[in-house]
């Protein structure tokens, strides 16, 4: 551990992950394998699972015993929520959501995938390209992951290991094409997750791959936090207001920035009021900055006393987002009970909730074969479908595909409170069909 | 909300910083300062567990910053077992005063005492403590309850969320868990109902440390190698105390020793270290074969799910 996670590196990136696969591709193993193979895993993690797998009558340790944790996963020997796993390596470290397989449990794979930005697709090297791997790649296309890599794994179980990998490897670069990634965003690796080829170590079971290892390739892919497609999206989330002898007339901002960035002195304005003012300061707890990008927390000081509370956002003028009222938005229906149109829902955008209330169903998309049906009646458990969707107070949204912060939001339950649909603004489904995810 | 409170400034370590630079520790910093003010933006009542140990100590200092210059507008509620160490309960009693915060306590003693808990063969209080902890979440109609918790310590803990919906029990169903989606987190809840929010999930324990080294973070003075009477037992370095020991064929000796993890003196064991500093402490746990609950938690060696058994019941 000591080699690779060296104490003065304090500048490695994070880098956030997921997995996705069918049932028994060795996912649970291959994320195994990566805790082994970054000496992530302790002495003491080791013999629990040696201990729990001579427990089970296995000769060798199952790795996938690392990370299925629950009661219910270790009797029925599969992954049932999604489990946030952790590595580094000397230039990175890693936060990586594993996701489980089974079809009914999709809406992990929507939860883990939300916030990835790169996801390892697995295939058993037996089976190629599955309906589920199409399902999975179809629902990652729509959720905009950056980057994909399609693990072929057991690739030591086929015979003709090198026709094998070029044939799923040419398959699955079509199906990614049509869905939008270009080329340069997807790799494919051939892997035995099982005896560790490709992952770490370099295989010389596979002479006919000169690409890099599984973990050659996260370390040093490169990716943005947030690509900077638009200006300054600020959701506010709380207003700091001290009170205080030394502070008394202080009024900051608070919020995480949502895309594009900041600087002292730029003109912002506030949606959905439309007032414009100035940024005098970005403040820290640690002191001022002279810049903030996407994703860091500040506090914003403004120049002019202005109204500003917990659901607005504060914006570059230049491309302000107009706020809607009404819109279309792609929704995954995480839900046992089904959507139907008139349903009235609370729709949580950025830092502001607000009732909604569900006009149609304009369509719904059939992830096996990327066709639409056209005004379903309703929306099952793990159906994705566009809606119409009509908001108590306006929301300031961009386009998912343009970000996917302030493109992102939750249909809630008003009763219970439960969370009921992953959305998505704006006309993606129609962007995956043509090919033309921006 | 906390107008009667002075708030305490944190001195500045890094005046007008780079803006540019964004490393993990910048990420997961600013993600934990977002998980708080949503709770501050969202809850009527909030609390943060606060035991002294490193992790809620890493806690409370993200708090301070998140509503800087402002007061934390929170409470803090520690559940004492009575088998704390006493440099603990200094440290804990230092940073309430320190940052002008407010302290509940729930004491396992007093549960003890009137008969409303009874003491388990073992001895060990750490289960104990979650009927203190509901109760007193419900006698204070608290909200939202703020955990150090991190996903990297246990299998159990892996599978958590960011915001964890326990019911009037204040248990944990893993089945029922709701999608957490981008950074939109759910806080609604029925009344009686109340959420666990966890703004350290993806911190790992060398992240823990890497922090406090850069921040410059007070820590309790048992995680720096110092002079103790310990003695040994299943493997770890036990502190004499109220709990007991040490008993026959366990011999006192006075070692340098370090804590990795603050817990109830009667499970919670030392580690032979001569560590006495961050930089000394980081390159030993970047060496260490061993997780620091496997080390020094008797609590966790009970059961193969002995943490998602304690979770269900209400515990963390």
């Amino acid at each position: 551990m000591s080699d690779l996670q060296a104490p003065s590196n304090h500048s490695a990136q994070l880098l956030r992950l997921a997995t996705a696969g069918s049932v028994d591709d060795g996912k649970s193993t291959l994320v195994g394998r990566l805790l082994y193979d970054t000496k992530s895993v302790l002495a003491d993690q080791i013999d629990a699972v040696t201990r729990a797998s001579v427990d089970r009558g296995l000769d060798t340790p199952d790795l996938s015993l690392l990370v299925d944790g629950l009661r219910a996963e270790r009797e029925q020997g599969i992954t049932i929520d999604v489990a946030y796993r952790y590595f580094a390596t000397p230039n990175r470290t890693f936060v990586l959501a594993d996701t489980p397989g089974h079809v009914q449990y999709t809406r992990n794979t929507v939860s883990g995938a939300s916030t990835a930005q790169l996801v390892i697709l697995l295939v058993d090297a037996r089976k190629g390209v599955i309906s589920q791997t199409r399902r999975h790649a179809a629902v990652l296309a729509l959720l905009g992951v950056p980057k994909l890599v399609l693990a072929v794994n057991k690739i030591d179980l086929v015979e003709n290991p090198e026709e094998v990998f070029a044939s799923i490897s040419a398959e699955f670069n079509e199906l990614t094409s049509s869905l939008g990634w270009a080329s340069e965003d997807v790799v494919e690796i051939p892997v035995s997750a099982l005896h560790g080829d490709n992952v770490a170590i370099r295989s010389d079971k596979t002479p006919y791959y000169t690409g890099p290892t599984l973990i050659e390739h996260l370390e040093s892919i490169p990716v943005d936090a947030e690509p900077h497609r638009v200006g300054l999206r600020f959701p506010v989330q709380y207003v700091i207001r001290p009170r205080t002898a030394e502070f008394l007339d202080y009024r900051g901002y608070a919020g995480q920035i949502a895309a594009g960035s900041v600087v002292p002195g730029d003109e912002v304005v506030i949606l959905p009021s439309g007032t414009r003012t100035t940024v005098v300061r970005i403040d820290t707890a640690d002191g001022e900055l002279d810049v903030a990008h996407a994703g860091r927390s500040v506090t914003l000081i403004l120049a002019d006393d202005v109204d500003v509370s917990r659901g607005d956002t504060i914006a570059s003028p230049s491309d302000a987002p107009e706020p809607i009222g009404e819109f279309d938005a792609t929704v995954c229906w995480l839900a046992e009970k089904p959507l139907r149109p008139g349903a009235r829902l609370l729709l949580k955008h950025g830092t502001r909730t607000t009732q909604a209330i569900v006009g149609s169903l304009v369509e719904r998309f059939n992830e096996q074969d990327l066709t639409t049906d056209p005004s379903p009646e309703t929306l099952e458990l793990n159906e994705i479908g566009k809606i119409s969707v009509r908001v108590a107070e306006p929301i300031v949204a961009d386009d998912y595909t343009v970000n996917r912060h302030t493109g992102s939001f939750l249909l809630i339950d008003p009763a219970g409170g439960n969370t009921l649909a992953a959305g998505l603004v704006g006309d993606v489904i129609a962007a995956v069909e043509l090919g033309e995810r921006v | 909300m906390t107008i009667e409170l002075t708030p305490t400034a944190l001195t500045p370590s890094r005046p007008q910083l780079d803006g540019t630079q964004f490393d993990t520790l910048d990420a997961l910093e600013s993600e934990a300062i977002h998980i708080f003010r949503e709770v501050a933006g969202e809850f009527e009542r909030p609390v943060i567990l606060f035991s002294g140990g490193k992790d809620s100590t890493v806690l409370l200092h993200l708090a301070i910053k998140a509503f800087w210059p402002a007061p934390v507008p929170f409470t803090l509620l520690h559940v004492d077992t009575g088998h704390n160490l006493q440099e603990v309960l200094d440290f804990r009693d230092h940073v309430v005063a320190k940052y002008n915060l407010r302290l509940q306590v729930a004491s396992v003693e007093e549960y003890l005492a009137d008969g409303r808990l009874t003491e388990r063969p073992d001895g060990i209080r750490n289960p104990l403590q979650t009927v203190p902890l509901l109760d007193s979440i419900a006698e204070n109609r608290f909200d939202a309850v703020f955990g150090g918790a991190r996903r990297d310590e246990e299998r159990a803990r892996a599978k958590e969320r960011i915001f964890s919906l326990r019911n009037s029990f204040g248990q944990w169903d893993p089945k029922k868990q709701r999608p957490e989606l981008w950074n939109l987190y759910n806080g609604r809840h029925s009344p009686g109902e109340q959420v666990r929010v966890f703004p350290l999930s993806n911190f790992t324990e060398l992240d823990i440390w890497r922090y406090i080294a850069r921040d410059n973070i007070e820590l309790a003075s048992i995680y720096y190698a110092h002079q103790r009477p310990v003695y040994q037992r299943d493997g770890m370095w036990m502190t004499p105390g109220v709990w007991g020991g040490p008993t026959e064929g366990e011999e006192l000796q006075t070692l340098s020793v370090r804590y990795r993890t603050v817990g109830d003196g009667s499970t919670t064991g030392a580690v032979l270290s001569e560590a006495s500093d961050n930089e000394a402490i980081l390159a030993e746990v970047a060496a260490s074969r061993l997780t620091e609950r496997g080390a020094t938690r008797g609590d966790d060696r009970v059961s193969e799910a002995a943490m998602e058994d304690r979770k269900r019941e209400g515990y963390f």
